[in-house]
């Protein structure tokens, strides 16, 4: 469970330019809950996520991961509980490593890093049972860098990278903005599959409101640093592209600025 | 008078010395390749090691004690750097820059305010000396063998693995809860230890610590590294295991000293010598850049 306590952040603050990017976030999600995150151009929607995995301390307000406050604490020190795909498929994993060596180094999350064998023959045959079951092609390619995957791969492999150690909270950013439309798709069914399997706690940021609408069991709408829209239940279901833009120019006055949104 | 004899004379020689320079660039592959920082604390570190092993060996201690606190030493003068670098948030290169500086203070302090001490190999027990050469090559062969070993089995533990891939994608790291800043100090810490291990080694196997015996320790041991790389490329085109790559990191350096030596005999000025380092250290690591077609 996530709540979030009147959340602010400004970039560059007293400068040229000072960007108010968090201005009065409150959020609660409960356990299982599965919201997507949209919002026009520099809504605050990447900021909100990178501000909950600790990216950089807020200036304000307060964040409590299953009733622990992790305010002031530090990135590595939050992913005990979170689990991170990025948007840039080169980010979640170290491409010089072998797949299972990025596996192990995730199956260690939260763990102290000692000196035994940084990966054992039994989860070599975990890895591989896994592997299998999502059908990605890698079960018998474990000694293979990652570095040679392809940026569908590597994301599928970053999301069961970060579901290895059942996160209390999963966030996602925009993990298939890099994508072209049929490997986003595959990698959206990997990550529905994982989130139902474990009914894991999920924030998907994303930029295709499809995606928002179609995933998920509630939706955040994004705009100025604060959340405008919050629909979940039966409205949330009934949703389609025109009512959500009716909505949000209803909620802030102004036209949604994101092509890419509304045509992707 | 250049002859051929007189070149073959001086290769066994060469071979002892670039073994002492291959193990100084397993110290550097750490920062450099593993971590991919630029340490420049070597050149500091290089000379405390040899330094303070010739205090010790005069001072009548066990060579391998004096040796094993040459390592410690190097370990302390790396944790130094990976503070100022990770506390400090000075970037690598200019905190590797700092501490070097401050080392020569701290090194003529550890030689007792004098620039050169001798370490007389027939007056004193030492495990290395270029009196008996072929002794020193298989002393160097041994070592070397055993510190590749070690880090083999190192960066195949939890711990090494956190490391490498702290050096290879900081995010990927922070998002598994790798605390990246100690990974990195770690990192310095055993980098500079290796450093100081093998100036302990060189001072031993010269017979004497000069104040001035790391100078340009980072270029010759980036030039044992790139020497193995493109060796190993040519070698084995398909990438070779860690072990292997280690293992070229040494003969690097010994090829790096056989170069050396036949700068040497074709009678250039040994002045020149650092110039002619650098080119090829600079030619060497622009040359994989020019295959990717300039890009």
């Amino acid at each position: 469970m996530l709540v979030l306590e009147n959340i602010h952040k400004t970039f560059n603050p007293h400068t040229i330019n000072e960007k108010v990017a968090l201005n009065g976030v409150n959020l609660t999600l409960n356990d299982g809950e599965f919201v997507t995150v949209i919002g026009s151009n520099g809504a605050g929607k990447s900021t909100l996520l990178n501000a909950i995995a600790g990216t950089w301390l807020v200036d304000e307000g307060r964040i409590l991961i299953n009733d622990v406050d992790v305010t002031k604490l530090s990135e590595d020190k939050r992913a005990v509980y979170i689990g991170r795909v990025f948007q840039d498929p080169m980010m979640g994993t170290a491409a010089d490593m072998w797949i299972e060596e990025n596996l192990a180094l995730a199956h260690r999350r939260g763990k102290r890093r000692g000196l035994a064998q940084g990966i054992n023959p039994d989860e070599r045959m975990t890895f591989r049972a896994l592997l299998k079951e999502f059908d990605l092609g890698l079960e018998d390619r474990l000694s293979t860098k990652v570095g040679l995957l392809s940026g569908g791969q590597r994301q599928a492999l970053t999301l069961i990278m970060a579901t290895l150690q059942q996160p209390k909270l999963l966030l996602l950013d925009e993990h298939t903005a890099a994508l072209d439309p049929k490997t986003a798709q595959k990698v959206l069914d990997v990550t529905d599959k994982i989130v139902k399997k474990s009914g894991l706690t999920t924030f998907m940021v994303t930029h295709n409101m499809k995606d928002a609408i179609l995933h998920g069991d509630r939706l955040l709408m994004l705009n100025d640093g604060q959340i405008i829209l919050d629909i979940k239940g039966e409205e949330k279901k009934k949703l389609t592209v025109e009512s959500l833009l009716e909505k949000f120019e209803k909620a802030s006055g102004e036209e949604f600025t994101n092509d890419a949104a509304i045509l992707g | 008078m250049i002859t051929l004899n007189n070149l073959i004379s001086r290769i066994p020689g060469g071979v002892a010395q670039g073994l002492i320079w291959g193990i100084m660039a397993l110290g550097i592959y750490i920062t450099f390749r593993v971590l991919k920082e630029s340490d420049l604390t070597v050149d500091g570190s290089f000379a405390s090691g040899g330094a303070l092993t010739v205090m010790l060996i005069t001072a009548k201690i066990n060579p391998w004690l004096a040796i094993l606190t040459a390592f410690i030493l190097g370990i302390v003068i790396g944790i130094t750097t990976g503070m100022i670098h990770t506390r400090l948030k000075i970037p690598a290169i200019l905190s590797g820059i700092l501490v070097q500086f401050g080392l020569y203070s701290i090194n003529l302090h550890i030689m007792g305010m004098v620039a050169n001490v001798s370490c007389n190999p027939t007056k004193n027990d030492v495990l290395i000396s270029m009196r008996n050469i072929p002794l020193a090559i298989l002393t160097g062969a041994i070592f070397s063998l055993a510190l590749i070993a070690i880090m083999y089995w190192y960066f195949g533990t939890e711990q090494g693995c956190a490391i490498r891939a702290t050096g290879n994608n900081e995010h990927m790291a922070l998002a598994q809860g790798i605390n990246v800043s100690n990974m990195k100090v770690i990192g310095f810490a055993l980098g500079n230890g290796l450093v100081a291990l093998a100036g302990g080694l060189m001072a031993q196997y010269q017979g004497f610590a000069d104040i001035n015996m790391g100078r340009g320790a980072i270029v010759i041991g980036l030039a044992a590294i790139i020497i193995g790389e493109v060796l190993s490329e040519v070698i084995f085109p398909k990438g070779c295991s860690f072990f292997l790559r280690l293992t070229f990191v040494i003969i690097g350096g010994i090829v790096y000293y056989l170069i050396m030596i036949i700068v040497l005999w074709l009678r250039v000025d040994s002045n020149d010598l650092k110039l002619a380092t650098a080119i090829i250290v600079m030619l060497a690591m622009a040359l994989p850049n020019f295959k990717k077609g300039g890009k």
